[in-house]
């Protein structure tokens, strides 16, 4: 799991009014490498919960992002290398994603967010 | 003949074996890609936009390629575990920005609302009208899919469909599942003269009524604009068991001019099944009539 699809999941469980963010649970971590592509990062950056992704980013070791982005920044080689690591390069391989407000659990395997529900969930 | 969805549930269907067969198989590489072409050109992205799209059903992964190809990164969702294994070691052998989620499109999509440029879906919807455990009602199901959907898309966004279904009644459903939560838009369908490359492809705007692209090769064939309230005029009569490539080895030749269930058509079916030695109801004037007060 990228953190980009962090950023995006939500627990949708049967009477959870607010499952996002999820809580990420790290067993293991890989960096994978992917070609950058500036605008596609200029263009994501507007749908992107910033402040979840930049705590997901620290979490998994990548610090330095800065607590808000501007325009000048989105042309800058240095942001954006850092901000494509991050959201498109760190893989959650082994894990869990932990719904905030019912402790619900979904497993990371292989890379892959489990988010199957059971019957009395949906 | 069966269908695949008649075999078993999806996620027992595409099971280990099955997926490897599938990932393999270059064929089904070339069909697949061919249509997930079409279905990005579908969505009509204004040029050079770069953006995320959402793949429903995503399989091993070969929609998801063609979407790569395009400039776009991706996320997919599946209910095989084992297509997601594949489309995990190919996203990685790759370095592709794809990524993949397990999940029952039945029971919603689970993501924030607002976020995908669009969707693709590739041969996978209509095993929403499938009822494989007993707590499944496929209507409710597929008004949960398009619920979520919609949310996820960004407003004005489109969501292509290209799907399979077995019945001019399973596309009604589906399609007015669709409209019932909001979309706009209708079904294209790509070669409707050939048995073999005709394709339906349900096309959807999310909030903003869509201009329907015309099918390819499909000089008198488009099918209506489907407008929320409004029934497809003549959503029953076209002949909706394409042959699928890939699933099934076996050629249907049949008349395709010829609308299903019409006197024209039961008549020639119950001429081959004489054919074929089978006993058959003799003709009267009632054969290929509508019978009334039936569901
Ligand atoms: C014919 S394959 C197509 C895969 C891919 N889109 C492609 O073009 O190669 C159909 C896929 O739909 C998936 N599918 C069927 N029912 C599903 C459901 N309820 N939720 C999510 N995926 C489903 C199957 O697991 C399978 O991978």
């Amino acid at each position: 799991m990228k953190l980009l699809t962090h950023n995006m999941l939500k627990c949708n469980v049967k009477g959870v009014n607010n499952g996002y963010p999820l809580k990420i649970e790290v067993t293991t971590k890989e960096i994978r490498e992917t070609e950058m592509n500036p605008a596609f990062l200029q263009g994501i950056v507007e749908k992107l919960e910033w402040p979840v992704f930049r705590a997901a980013a620290a979490q998994l070791g990548e610090e330095g992002l800065p607590e808000a982005v501007t325009p000048e920044l989105l042309e800058q080689e240095d942001f954006l290398k850092k901000f494509h690591r991050a959201l498109l390069e760190v893989v959650v391989v082994e894990g869990a994603l932990i719904c905030p407000e019912s402790g619900r659990k979904f497993t990371i395997t292989n890379g892959i967010p489990n988010m199957l529900l059971n019957e009395d969930e949906v | 003949m069966s269908r695949p969805e008649h075999v078993s549930p999806p996620e027992l269907f595409y099971n280990e074996r099955e997926a490897s067969k599938y990932a393999r198989s270059t064929r089904m590489m070339q069909i697949q890609s061919q249509i997930s072409e079409r279905a990005l050109e579908l969505l009509n992205l204004p040029d050079n936009t770069h953006g995320l799209l959402l793949d429903v059903g995503c399989g091993t992964g070969m929609s998801g390629s063609v979407i790569e190809e395009n400039g776009h990164a991706w996320i997919g969702v599946d209910i095989s575990k084992d297509m997601l294994d594949i489309a995990a070691t190919n996203i990685k052998d790759e370095g592709s920005d794809g990524d993949v989620v397990h999940r029952d499109m039945g029971t919603g999509l689970g993501f924030r609302g607002g976020v995908f440029d669009g969707a693709i879906s590739i041969s996978a919807v209509q095993w929403l009208c499938y009822s494989s455990h007993k707590e499944h009602v496929p209507k409710l199901r597929l008004k949960r899919f398009f619920q979520e959907l919609y949310g996820a898309l960004r407003r004005g966004a489109r969501a292509v469909l290209q799907l399979y279904p077995e019945t001019p009644q399973q596309m009604e459903l589906i399609t007015s599942a669709a409209m019932a939560v909001g979309f706009t838009g209708g079904v294209v369908v790509d070669y409707p003269n050939s048995a073999k490359a005709k394709k339906f492809y349900l096309v959807l705007s999310a909030g903003q009524p869509t201009q329907l692209p015309r099918g390819k090769d499909g000089a008198g064939e488009e099918r209506p604009l489907f407008h929320p309230g409004r029934r497809s005029a003549n959503a029953d009569t076209v002949d909706y068991e394409s042959e699928r490539r890939g699933f099934r080895g076996k050629k249907r030749s049949r008349n395709e001019d010829v609308n299903i269930k019409s006197r024209e058509w039961v008549m020639n079916k119950k001429d081959r099944q004489r054919r074929q030695g089978k006993e058959v109801a003799r003709d009267s004037k009632y054969s290929g009539r509508r019978r009334k007060g039936k569901f």
